[in-house]
């Protein structure tokens, strides 16, 4: 049998497993996030979507308890063996899933991030703002108040707001924590229609609660229960008829979760 | 006749309240009150005296019997010379160290630390004066080659030290309660931890260093016992960092048991008593006011 040409291999995971003081959360995860594909992650609470995010950039370091083990590859490199694990977290977006504004203003929010990295002059940071905050769509709305607090703008703006300071280190992968939960379904569409665009230029992994967002905008959706990777496949496959696993079946058309 | 169960608690809700209320307005009336008080004391005397002259003239001369002199000038130049230096030392250590505590060090190293600097806040001040007798100024001769070692370095140095726990315990209250979202924030955009302290953590939690730094500030500037001791107690204004002063309430402390009630000298201490609440009332209200200023921006 010939397989086709895989595309090659952003991230790499392989049986990863994390507990929380013992109690363990992710149960051996095994999955790969291709080159410019949309990678959906389904799965009710609780089932370590968030967990799995965090394992990637490395922000499970931040909570003590928390004990990893199995490998995450990043472009070919253990995260576990990365000095700068700043320049990690560069190279991945990340947005959670309420948006925190930083105690800043709109514009420096978005600057943030480029500034530590050492952009300092004032008309490139220019560009890259309003470059991102366009992206984001969120431009139009804020291009008269850029030195207002972010905090100052409404939940859905908020959002965008983290979705373009998201897009301001320029990474290389995306990953989005149910970014819609705290905005309209119009302002949904529009983020939907611009990670659509931002395909061509990275990849992007998005955990949602939404399956059918994961069906609208996913190449291919990892379905997550309780922790253990149920199926992953392309998003068509999974929403068929005939899934690999009955489970996924059940959860996709809304039988539980 | 039997009170039901609710009217019963309604009136315990009513009790309760009453009982918080009075507590509130007691602290407005207390402050009041010791105004009041000091007021009526010192208030004779300012129909007496020219202003100008109390507030700016270095002659303390209140014991003269035939041409005593009520000039604080020199005393307000000691207060307020030995408080900025005091605040010159310690707010970097103090909110430097409430960074260390809050961000940088681990849990074990923490509760040890903040023991330490609780109990440094515990200490009397009229302890911390014998330090500054027996340790600091010998030790400031010996560095320094002084003359005397007891002056306005000695009390600031000494001041400096008791206002730190104040200021280290309020900061870090103050950064514990920037919430932990900003902190994961920045460190997912990329941030190192002196970027998230400095970018995200300071802006964050200004108004609540500021009153760190305030509290130090009453704190050094109402102390009485620490700089009687260290500082020389000498009425001049000083010219270096090692020439003795005195402050307006040692001054208080140390002359008024010796007043007969009412007289000018007794007076003349209330006023300076007076101007001592007008000080912190100038303090708190700039405090305020950047506040405000910084929240309105």
């Amino acid at each position: 049998m010939v397989t086709p040409m895989a595309a090659p291999k952003r991230i790499e995971i392989q049986d990863l497993r994390l507990s929380y003081g013992g109690r363990e959360v992710l149960h051996g995860i095994t999955l790969d996030v291709e080159a410019n594909e949309i990678l959906a992650i389904i799965g009710p609470a609780q089932s370590g979507k968030t967990s799995l995010l965090r394992c990637m950039n490395r922000m499970i370091d931040v909570i003590p308890e928390a004990r990893v083990s199995g490998t995450v590859k990043v472009d070919g490199v253990d995260v576990r063996s990365i000095r700068n694990v700043c320049e990690l977290r560069r190279k991945i977006g990340m947005v959670a899933p309420l948006p925190v504004g930083l105690p800043l203003s709109i514009y420096d929010n978005v600057a943030f991030a480029p500034m530590q990295a050492g952009v300092t002059g004032t008309a490139e940071l220019d560009v890259l703002v309003e470059r991102c905050l366009r992206r984001a769509a969120l431009w139009d709305e804020v291009k008269d108040r850029l030195r207002t607090l972010g905090s100052k703008l409404s939940g859905g703006q908020q959002q965008r707001l983290t979705i373009a300071r998201a897009l301001s280190h320029q990474p290389e992968i995306l990953c989005l924590d149910e970014f819609s939960i705290a905005i309209d379904p119009i302002t949904t569409a529009r983020i939907e229609d611009v990670l659509r665009e931002l395909r061509s230029e990275m990849t992007v992994v998005m955990v949602t609660n939404l399956v059918q967002q994961a069906r609208r905008l996913a190449d291919r959706t990892a379905f997550l229960l309780n922790g253990d990777l149920i199926e992953i496949g392309p998003t068509e496959a999974v929403f068929s008829d005939r899934p690999a696993r009955r489970e996924t079946y059940d959860y996709v058309q809304g039988l539980f979760g | 006749m039997r009170l039901s169960r609710k009217q019963l608690r309604a009136w315990s809700e009513k009790l309760i309240e009453l009982a918080i209320r009075l507590c509130g307005i007691s602290a407005i009336v207390f402050v009041f009150g010791i105004f009041f008080f000091v007021f009526r004391e010192g208030a004779p005397f300012l129909a007496k005296i020219d202003l100008r002259e109390f507030l700016f003239s270095d002659q303390w001369i209140p014991t003269s019997q035939t041409n005593p002199r009520y000039g604080v000038g020199a005393l307000i130049v000691g207060s307020v010379s030995v408080t900025v230096l005091a605040m010159a030392i310690a707010v970097p250590f103090g909110v430097g160290a409430a960074i260390f505590l809050s961000e940088f060090c681990g849990p074990r190293a923490k509760e040890g630390l903040k023991i330490t600097i609780e109990l440094l806040a515990a200490i009397p001040s009229v302890v911390w004066g014998f330090i500054g007798l027996s340790v600091v100024s010998p030790l400031l001769i010996q560095v320094f080659h002084v003359p005397i070692g007891v002056n306005l370095f000695n009390g600031a140095l000494l001041l400096a030290l008791m206002s730190v726990p104040i200021i280290v315990s309020i900061g870090e209250d103050a950064l514990k309660a920037v919430p932990d979202t900003y902190r994961e924030a920045a460190v997912a955009l990329g941030a190192t931890r002196w970027q998230v302290v400095y970018r995200v953590l300071l802006p964050a939690a200004k108004n609540g260093l500021l009153a760190a730094v305030l509290l130090g500030v009453g704190r050094a500037i109402g102390e009485t016992m620490a700089v009687l001791m260290a500082t020389g107690h000498s009425i001049r204004i000083p010219h270096s960092l090692f020439d003795p002063i005195r402050t307006l309430t040692a001054t208080i402390a140390a002359e008024l048991g010796e007043t007969s009630q009412g007289s000018e000298h007794y007076q003349v201490l209330f006023l300076i008593g007076l101007l001592l609440f007008l000080i912190t009332f100038i303090v708190n209200l700039t405090a305020d006011l950047v506040v405000k200023g910084i929240r309105r921006k």
